[in-house]
């Protein structure tokens, strides 16, 4: 399955985003972001670069943080574990959620004229055009790249699975339900908010959240605020938004952690009230 | 043979770098490795994704480590 999606992501490229996005109406272009974020591979550590070309492209300052925010979002080992775990039905409300917060996130960066908050020196950089890369072409690569990413995705992951599989028996067999029920139930209308902010110093590779998550769910703790803090811990990682600190002003940063907060609830209520007779 | 990595400085882009070393020293070819990790610098190469490797002046390879087969392919 893994290697099936990473075969699928060999065809699209952040060059390939790019020249897409380029000259696009705004509205198109929150769109075709948002789904190029969710199925274009790469690294954090690149994440200076594209932010640079993408607006010397002409990509407006809105289409770009579309594009970087509904990556983390969406990520695909959580995608394709969920739908495993959880349902495919599942599965799809959550990868509309990350592209529908990543539209939003970048109209609003966009609404309210955001440029300010981006650092004056990246404006002026002139680049030249990304080459298309000559290897990057045939089947043969493609096959390639979706082994490569497959078997690295399995190294990384399994290590987090251990850990989540650990963290989840001590959960089960230490901490009562009741705990869970007066702390993190549904009678307590501010679980989803402090879900949220306790996740956001956690950072954990999405695979390994899911068997906590599945622990919380016997514990009787509701779909939306479990969902609240899995996104909180892999989404918001503090190391990775720190990178962008470069080419991005503390106000915007700040901003975007807030707005992360507050969508994060938003939609952790959203899911307690449209799964509260269980998924 | 000159050969430019360019990328930040994360695991990916030292694994690139070892990977160039170890392949070029097992064929016997001489390497000079020179990393650029700033960012404005990378971007003026006209890299958007890291690691990117340049080889006489051409980008070869960018986003992820470069299999062992295409840099013995660069060395040759």
């Amino acid at each position: 399955m893994i290697y099936a999606v990473a075969f699928m992501r060999s065809f699209m490229s952040p060059e390939r985003a790019r020249a897409w996005l380029a000259g696009k109406s705004r509205f198109v272009g929150y769109a075709l972001a948002a789904f190029f974020g969710v199925i274009t591979p790469f690294c954090s550590c690149s994440s200076v670069p594209l932010f640079i070309a993408f607006l010397s492209a002409g990509i407006p300052l809105g289409v770009t943080m579309t594009f970087l925010i509904t990556s983390p979002l969406v990520n695909e080992v959580a995608v394709i574990l969920l739908g495993e775990w959880w349902g495919f039905g599942f599965m799809g409300v959550y990868v509309g959620r990350g592209v529908v917060l990543g539209m939003i996130g970048g109209g609003v960066v966009d609404t309210l004229k955001l440029e300010k908050w981006v650092e004056p020196f990246v404006w002026d950089i002139k680049m030249p055009v990304p080459e298309m890369l000559e290897e990057r072409q045939g089947w043969r690569w493609r096959e390639k790249f979706a082994r490569s990413e497959a078997l690295s995705i399995f190294k990384k992951v399994w290590v987090y699975v251990l850990i989540g599989v650990g963290v989840g028996a001590a959960l089960h067999g230490y901490v009562p339900k009741e705990w869970f029920i007066a702390h993190a139930g549904a009678d307590n209308p501010f679980a989803v908010p402090l879900a949220v902010i306790a996740g956001i110093p956690l950072y954990s590779n999405a695979t390994g959240i899911i068997p906590v998550a599945s622990v919380l769910m016997d514990k009787g703790v509701p779909v939306g605020t479990i969902l609240a803090f899995i996104m909180s811990i892999v989404a918001i990682s503090l190391p990775e938004i720190m990178i962008l600190k470069k080419v991005l002003k503390v106000q915007m940063i700040a901003f975007f952690i807030a707005f992360l907060v507050v969508a994060f609830t938003c939609v952790g209520y959203l899911f307690n009230f449209l799964f509260s007779g269980g998924i | 043979m000159e050969i430019t990595v360019f990328g930040r400085g994360c695991a990916t882009c030292n694994n690139t770098i070892q990977r160039i070393e170890a392949e070029a020293k097992s064929l016997g070819v001489p390497v000079d490795v020179s990393k650029v990790s700033d960012d404005v610098e990378i971007i003026k190469a006209g890299v958007m994704t890291t690691p990117a490797v340049m080889i006489g002046g051409k980008i070869v390879h960018a986003g992820g480590i470069p299999s062992a087969e295409a840099v013995r392919g660069w060395l040759k």
